[in-house]
């Protein structure tokens, strides 16, 4: 029953985006026609490109066949590269999937242990030190921090190539290689934020009676933040991690620009500035599909880890 | 001692035997700031199409070279008849297209009349409207004839927009480019880069370059980084003009700075009170000092202009000096219009020198009393309003197209001014083939636009190019929008 309510909820908002995409794109003024043939372009010729795009038809009748392409699988054809919108999008999706995938677990990474440690060591030098570094990430435009990192790993080092996408045809290694600076420069802001919901979810849990219970029934500090507080501190933690994911989306268009990767960012940046409707609709309508089902699954693991929680929501 | 002399005479042989190595193997990598939407330059107005592809790749009849002249390319010669009506192109023998399909008069054929077609997806349609028919006359004959003499039509058909393409390839040619060239495509990893490799089965001389690899980098800084890190070995036009000093610094780049046919011009809305009063466009030439623009703006690197020419083309007339800065006669000029408390808008497209004049130039105008807001706009918005729609007062852009300053007597134009003997200079230049007189006509144009402050002429676009002090061939200047390596070739 809620899954359904679930599924149902998430074609709601997967049509509402879609149709406020092409309403958006509509306001906007100019058209791909135009970019493409440029200033000295005959009229009728942009007319016949235009034609040739199927821009003319009514707007109605543009978001029927797009939505009726979509639920087969069709996402259309971009106007500018001439290319089914699809593979484009899986072309550009190997390398934005893994590079939100490291983002996503080296923000984890990071602010799961440090989190914990500052907790453990509240109002201790660790701790302060542990808030000052997320201080420090948090401030940071992970922009500035790909261009340090690129200044230092590319240029002073030599280690890192500065930005590009070998493929992953190149070998597994070179491309994770490539990857590596942009999930860090896209990890470190979350990682700081990360690390302190981690940090003030798991103190919360260590003030409760049943910490304090298991303390005076001998059990060490440690065990007891691993095996009492932590437990509960899952349920915030596994939110926020869900709404971050939607924060290293947008991310991701920024940092691919940095990098220079040809990720779904970048190709929606693109397709935004050649007014390509079909690519920005199947783009957006993609990444929109992917913050909600990890929201979704990031809400259920909560839901899971909580076994109140659990009976609540079967019964 | 004999053996120091035999030890230096290995050394000297592994060094020769590794620079050999070196200068054919080493590909080059060349760093492009905008990544065109495909690859076909018949078929669309982005430059980084013809950057990518014009003389690599594809090739036209005639083709132009670094000193901005016309050069044969797959015709060897022409010749054109005394009342300039007929133009018979000689075709090279034994040309193929890298698919293996011969290039003959029916392939060049079929190639112009695709182009010139009614409504054809050509974004210069204007280089092919005096052509009346196309005849294939024998398998290595062209011959045309006009609806009315064309001065430029040799120059004309040395265009990107102009190349030849065969029916069979010329539909795909946008995802996988089909030509004559030096270099054959081998892939475009979209987001990336496109890949060139040599053609072996070249009909003129081969390509030194192995292989040609453009990359898109948006970023500048990210520039660079790429350069100094040597990912990148070449960027023919650079777009962090701030970083030119400490790469002219760097013992291992070459910083050229050269010239476009791009006129960087800041058009005015004559269609607009108070912008139809000649008093005020002049107001606004004397109100921007030019020099103070080309050092904030463009770090020194650009040349100021006084017309839409470009400085470094033959009948260019330096008018730089007819509204020189002067925040009093532009203020002197405003009160004789009757024009005080001027607010207006200034649109400026997403390009850096647009963005940064637009800064400075409203400071000036500020100066004299007038209130520019500045509005920017993203390229397609400024193309669908400002150039098509005419919905602005004042504008920046550079006008990259060569040898149009004809756009001066196009009525319909997004910035216009009546002018009958403008139009009657600009329709003998249509006609007239003769340099000679080309020349004093050109002349007589560029005072014209000057006379009637047409737009506020700013600086000529320059092509900031940094590569690898290694390389050689690259070419300075721009006279087209091209990036030509088939020249291009390493020493060490």
């Amino acid at each position: 029953m809620n899954a359904l309510r679930r599924l149902l909820q998430l074609a709601a908002t997967l049509f509402a985006a879609s149709l406020l995409i092409f309403l958006a794109m509509q306001v906007l003024p100019g058209d791909p026609a135009e970019v493409l043939l440029g200033m000295n372009a005959d009229p009728v010729a942009i007319a016949a490109l235009r034609t040739e795009m199927g821009l003319d038809r009514p707007l109605p009748v543009q978001f029927a066949s797009w939505l009726g392409g979509v639920l087969t699988g069709d996402f259309g054809l971009s106007a500018t590269y001439d290319v089914p919108v699809t593979d484009l999008m899986l072309e550009r999706a190997v390398v934005t999937v893994p590079l939100a995938i490291m983002g996503v677990a080296l923000s984890l990474g990071i602010a799961l242990p440090v989190g914990l440690i500052a907790a453990i060591r509240r109002g201790k030098g660790a701790d302060r030190a542990a808030m000052g570094l997320a201080l420090f990430g948090l401030s940071v435009p992970n922009m500035w921090l790909g261009l340090m990192l690129i200044y230092v790993f590319a240029v002073v080092l030599g280690l890192a190539p500065a930005g590009g996408f070998p493929g992953w045809d190149s070998g597994v290694g070179r491309a994770f290689g490539a990857l590596i600076m942009p999930a860090i420069a896209l990890a470190v802001p979350q990682a700081a934020i990360l690390t302190r919901i981690v940090r003030t979810s798991v103190v919360e849990a260590m003030d409760e009676d049943y910490v304090t219970l298991a303390r005076a029934k001998g059990r060490r500090l440690g065990p007891a933040v691993l095996y009492h507080a932590l437990p509960n501190a899952w349920a915030p933690i596994l939110t926020i991690v869900g709404l971050q994911f939607g924060f290293l989306v947008s991310g991701a268009v920024v940092i691919e620009t940095v990098f220079s990767l040809p990720g779904l960012g970048r190709l929606l940046f693109q397709a935004v500035n050649q007014r390509d409707l079909m690519v920005v609709a199947g783009v957006v309508l993609v990444l929109v599909a992917t913050v909600v089902i990890v929201n979704a699954l990031c809400d259920g693991l909560a839901a899971w880890i909580n076994p109140r929680q659990r009976t609540a929501a079967t019964a | 001692m004999a053996l120091r002399v035999l030890f230096t005479f290995f050394l000297s042989i592994a060094a020769i035997v590794s620079a050999q190595a070196q200068t054919v193997d080493r590909p080059l990598v060349i760093g492009m700031g905008l990544e065109p939407p495909h690859l076909d330059p018949t078929a669309g107005a982005a430059a980084a199409i013809d950057e990518i592809l014009y003389a690599n790749v594809l090739e036209g009849l005639t083709r132009i070279t670094e000193d901005g002249s016309v050069a044969p390319a797959l015709a060897t010669d022409w010749d054109i008849s005394d009342d300039g009506l007929t133009v018979v192109f000689h075709l090279r023998e034994g040309v193929t297209f890298h698919d293996g399909a011969p290039f003959d008069a029916e392939v060049a054929k079929f190639a112009l009349d695709r182009a010139r077609a009614e409504g054809a997806e050509n974004a210069q349609p204007q280089l092919f409207t005096a052509i009346d028919t196309v005849e294939a006359t024998d398998p290595t004959t062209l011959t045309l004839t006009l609806k009315e003499p064309d001065g430029d039509l040799v120059y004309s058909l040395g265009w990107g927009d102009a190349v030849m393409v065969h029916p069979d390839s010329a539909e795909a040619n946008k995802q996988t480019p089909i030509g004559t060239g030096p270099f054959r495509f081998e892939r475009w990893r979209r987001g990336d880069r496109v890949v060139l490799v040599r053609n072996d089965d070249y009909w003129g001389e081969p390509a030194k370059l192995p292989r040609v690899e453009f990359a898109f980098i948006t970023d500048p800084a990210v520039a660079l980084a790429s350069l100094l890190a040597g990912d990148v070995q070449a960027y023919p036009s650079f777009p962090a003009p701030e970083s030119l000093p400490v790469l002219e610094a760097d013992q291992r780049f070459t910083v050229a700075i050269g010239t476009t046919e791009g006129e960087t011009i800041m058009a005015i809305n004559a269609a607009r009170p108070p912008f139809d009063d000649v008093r005020v466009r002049r107001a606004l030439s004397n109100a921007i000092d030019r020099n103070a623009l080309v050092e904030g703006a463009m770090y020194g690197t650009a040349t100021p202009i006084g017309s839409h020419f470009p400085p470094h083309a033959k009948a260019y007339v330096d008018l730089t000096d007819v509204y020189p800065y002067d925040p009093d006669k532009a203020r002197a000029l405003l009160e004789e219009a009757g024009v005080s408390d001027l607010k207006t808008t200034l649109t400026l497209p997403p390009t850096q020198y647009a963005r940064r004049s637009g800064e400075i130039i409203a400071a000036q105008l500020r100066a004299v009393g007038i209130e520019a807001e500045l509005i920017p706009v993203e390229w397609a918005e400024w193309l669908s309003r400002v150039f098509r729609g005419k919905d602005y007062d004042l504008t920046i852009v550079a006008h990259t197209e060569p040898n149009d300053i004809n756009i001066y007597a196009r009525p319909d134009y997004y910035f216009h001014v009546e002018n009958a003997r403008l139009d009657e200079i600009i329709a003998s230049l249509a006609v007239e083939a003769d340099p000679d007189k080309r020349t004093p006509l050109l002349e007589e144009a560029q005072r014209l636009i000057t006379e009637d402050a047409v737009n506020v002429f700013l600086f000529q676009l320059p092509k900031n190019g940094v590569w690898d002090k290694r390389l050689h061939g690259l070419w300075t200047n721009s006279p087209i929008q091209a990036n030509d390596v088939t020249g291009v070739y390493w020493t060490e």
